[in-house]
């Protein structure tokens, strides 16, 4: 609890470091990516069951918040509900086929699903306005106050992503936590002990949708223009790289994981083209050198140093 | 609907899904004596066409001597790939291997962007490009290299798996690891070796399709699915039934394309794929078999 | 307590079981014996649902149980060990035991997300019982370890400790003994009649023909995928079939 009070304070007070400006609005993203890579790691990191899908139900949240508030102009609070549950019962659908799978082959599948997402938002043009995008979503407001600042979306999306960080936090340390683990170890154990794996695994991966879809919704109405190309697999494969970089299994590590790969590009403006070299050159680094990801690597690193400095102290 | 259009279709789709094929095999192969998923089989296709373009236009080789050489290349960096990314794996969980092929697979992608830039490229045609007509259909050249090379790749394919020392070894690998470590085959030669045979049978693909299609950095990804949508289809055997598998696909996704909308084109062969997956997880043509505990 | 009646399992074209039928009575230690590949683990993937049988039933108190998964055969009291070790690794052993209770707490995503005020109170009660258990079956000292690192012998009895965290009905235990050393075997013996004298039916499969003998009210002979007899620990032992198929083997 004391490190969640910690970050708390971290998020509130980040802003009066960076005095607004473009780094606000870097933060805004880097909050969406948290919720997302929170979402992907409650699959992933907990219960073991790997998607490669992930932007797909990201995009359907967006593109629902999108097209309702501008062609059917709905109140946009109740779109990202609606849209939050929709897309929850979507993934709790369809994951009955595809969580019967395993390993490679659910990563197939998950990934197949994603890019039939993808063609269905760049072919339904009627709709999404096609490879061109959508535009004109309108900012989100309460009364009168609408967010319409870098700084008020990144309360707002930071305020989202903090109570979601939060309920994931108390799931991950619950009885259901310490079900997905179990799943994750040996699902077969799982089950003779009398965890329904499959309705678990299904009820997790609608979950993991709900809070992607939450979070496209954000993402469409901070940014009021959308397109496909922000949903494809290349984006499934990003938020991949944040949940193993920040480590599986670890939610505060998935914030780290997130805010590393979105400041990253920016440190590295100019040189944008090597972002992609450089996430799989990370990707396959963390994984051979530091499987559990930042979370647990920098306490055992900086253990070890503690434990070098001891060393050389006694000789 | 006039036949002669339908057989346009189909005979496209046959080239096509010959290059699926091919692409399919290079994925069972691996599956088979690895139980890996190597997402990364796509980029060795990318390779190959770009590779042979290099050499082609930079090293101003002939045609007949930039192939060999592209493909050579290509199966070295597969070659690397396994000894420097797989080999290592402390902890080799399908999670991981999907984790780190996929790493790989945009790595390999990413230098390539850098040394080819975003540009779509195109190889010239093997042998001209003056149509054939069959039958009211045209067919082009590059149609019938890539038929005659897929073939030719497979009955090779076939004679090293049935007919030679490593090759016998290898198929003990896919059948029990354990029990071909146990008599003498050297298995983690043998993990090398599938990767070096698919990288070459994905750069092969890659080359015999520029021609027809262009290439780019980025085209690894769609052929490498459709492949292994191929080699799903066929139960991942490396054999008839992936070819039989990567024809199905090549020739549904031509009529698709012909008679409903080439824009979800790309979407018919997942939508196959999902549905396989979610009923025939053994393959259209394989028998299911319970899982040991 | 429980009945298996007629069941057949064909492996493509090998037959494991054949027409095997057999009750257990409650409150009793079972032993089912058989040299090796003679069906047992076969049978009990039956009776706990992993594998679905060609033909056959199982009943429970006289419920049809047959192609119930195992899930649903937990909730209603019957859990099982594997012959090769399955525990969570990743876990610690007092972990691996409050999994075990799973079935007997309550809450699902939305109260543990929401931490309600009773999933804290139900979450300190089960970790206080399973350390109830850990100490009951005399693994004490080990529950902050991870299982993954745990000694053979121990690991053994952590998923015994599971098992009856859930306070099943029936509890059948595949090869508890192999691997354990003599001084392990005969605290195992002890812990199984004390978990008979809990009022759970014990099913045994084990190769341990002393541990066998010593604790079993009754055994069943398998051989072959087929019961070759059935009886007290001195009927098998006197039965002429079972001495020439296994015992006499056996005594080489
Ligand atoms: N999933 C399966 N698929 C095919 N055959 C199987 C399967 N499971 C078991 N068998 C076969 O069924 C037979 C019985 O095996 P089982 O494991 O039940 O024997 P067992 O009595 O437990 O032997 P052991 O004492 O060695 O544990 C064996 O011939 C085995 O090969
Ligand atoms: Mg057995």
């Amino acid at each position: 609890m004391a490190k969640f009070i910690c970050f708390m304070i971290i998020v509130i007070l980040a802003p009066l470091l960076f005095e607004g400006g473009y780094i606000m609005n870097v933060l805004v993203f880097a909050g969406i990516n948290t919720m997302l890579a929170i979402a992907l790691n409650l699959l992933l990191g907990y219960a073991g069951q790997i998607s490669l899908g992930h932007a797909g139900f990201f995009g359907i949240g967006a593109y629902l918040s999108g097209i309702m508030t501008t062609v059917f102009n709905l109140n946009p609070w109740f779109v990202i509900s609606a849209a939050s549950v929709a897309t929850g019962l979507f993934a709790f659908l369809l994951g009955f086929p595809v969580l019967k799978l395993k390993g490679h082959y659910l990563a197939m599948a998950t990934l197949g699903l994603g890019i039939i997402i993808y063609i269905i938002f760049n072919e339904t043009i009627d709709y999404t306005g096609g490879p061109s995008g959508l535009s004109g979503i309108p900012q989100l407001s309460v009364g009168s106050f609408v967010f319409d600042s870098d700084i008020r979306n990144y309360y707002l999306v930071w305020g989202v992503t903090v109570v979601i960080m939060l309920l994931a936090l108390n799931l991950s340390e619950s009885r259901v936590g310490r079900a997905l683990r179990a799943i994750h170890d040996s699902e077969i154990a799982a089950r003779v002990v009398g965890i329904n794996t499959r309705l678990l695994k299904v009820q997790i991966f609608a979950v993991s949708a709900m809070i992607s879809s939450v979070a496209g919704s954000l993402y469409a109405h901070s940014v009021t223009f959308i397109s496909p190309a922000s949903f494809g697999f290349n984006f499934s494969v990003e938020l991949l790289t944040m949940v193993v970089i920040g480590g599986l299994g670890s939610i505060y590590g998935s914030f780290l994981g997130a805010l590393l790969l979105t400041l990253l590009p920016e440190f590295l403006r100019g040189a944008n083209d090597y972002d992609i070299v450089i996430y799989g050159a990370l990707l396959m680094l963390m994984l051979m050198f530091m499987p559990g990801g930042l979370a647990r690597g920098i306490p055992e690193l900086l253990n070890r140093f503690k434990n070098s400095l001891k060393g050389s102290g006694n000789a | 609907m006039q036949f002669d259009q339908l057989l346009q279709f189909f005979l496209s789709g046959v080239a096509t899904g010959a290059i699926y094929a091919l692409i399919g095999i290079g994925f069972s192969i691996i599956y088979n004596s690895t139980g890996i998923i190597n997402f990364a089989q796509g980029e060795f296709v990318m390779l190959g066409g770009l590779l042979a373009l290099s050499f082609t236009e930079l090293l101003k080789l002939p045609l007949w001597a930039a192939i060999p050489c592209a493909i050579a290349v290509s199966t070295l960096v597969g070659a690397l790939f396994e000894r420097l990314a797989i080999r290592p794996l402390r902890r080799p969980t399908p999670i991981n291997l999907v984790i780190i092929t996929i790493g790989g697979s945009i790595l390999i992608r990413g230098i390539s962007m850098l040394i080819w830039g975003k540009d779509t490229h195109a190889l010239p045609p093997f042998s001209g490009e003056e149509p054939v007509i069959i039958g009211g259909a045209t067919v082009m050249p590059q149609h019938i290299w890539i038929v005659g090379i897929t073939l030719l790749l497979i009955s090779i394919n076939k004679f090293y798996f049935f007919h030679t020392i490593s090759g016998k070894a290898m198929r003990a690998c896919a059948y029990n690891r354990r029990a071909a470590g146990l008599v003498g085959i050297d298995v983690r030669r043998m993990v090398l070796f599938s990767f070096i045979i698919s990288s070459a049978f994905g750069s092969v693909a890659g080359i015999i399709v520029a021609p027809l299609t262009m290439t780019a950095y980025d085209v690894g990804v769609m052929l490498g699915l459709k492949g292994f949508c191929a080699a799903i289809i066929g139960g991942m055997s490396s054999g008839m039934a992936t070819v039989a598998g990567g024809l199905l696909l090549g020739i549904l996704e031509s009529m698709g394309a012909g008679l409903i909308s080439s824009g979800y084109k790309d979407a018919i062969s997942f939508i196959i794929l999902l549905l396989i997956l979610f009923f025939r997880p053994q393959g259209l043509f394989g028998k299911s078999e319970s899982e040991r505990v | 307590m429980l009945e298996v009646s007629g069941i057949t399992q064909v492996f493509s074209g090998v037959t494991a079981l054949d027409n095997v039928s057999f009750s257990v009575s409650k409150n009793a230690v079972t032993g089912i014996i058989g040299p090796n590949g003679a069906g047992k683990t076969t049978l009990f993937n039956i009776i706990t649902g992993i594998y679905s049988q060609t033909s056959g039933k199982v009943f429970m108190e006289k419920r049809d149980i047959s192609g119930f998964p195992p899930e649903k055969l937990a909730k209603l009291g019957l859990v099982r060990t594997f012959q090769n070790i399955e525990l969570f690794g990743s876990m610690t052993a007092i972990e691996n035991v409050m999994l075990g209770m799973h079935v007997r707490s309550a809450g699902g995503i939305a109260a543990c997300s929401l931490k309600m005020p009773w999933i804290s109170r139900e979450e300190r009660r089960v970790s206080e019982e399973a350390l109830y258990w850990l100490d009951f079956t005399g693994i004490s000292d080990i529950g902050s370890v991870t299982a993954g690192n745990l000694p053979f012998g121990k690991g053994r009895v952590l998923e015994i400790a599971r098992a009856i965290a859930s306070r099943p009905r029936i509890i059948l235990m595949d090869e508890p003994a192999a691997g354990l050393n003599s001084q392990e075997t005969i605290l195992l013996a002890g812990l199984i009649l004390k978990i008979r004298d809990l009022g759970i039916t014990v099913i045994l499969v084990e190769h341990d023909m002393e541990l066998v003998m010593d604790i079993c009210d009754r055994i069943i002979v398998l051989n072959l995928g087929t019961k070759l007899a059935e009886g007290s620990p001195r009927d098998i032992q006197e039965n002429p079939e079972v001495i020439t198929a296994y015992l006499g083997d056996d005594r080489e």
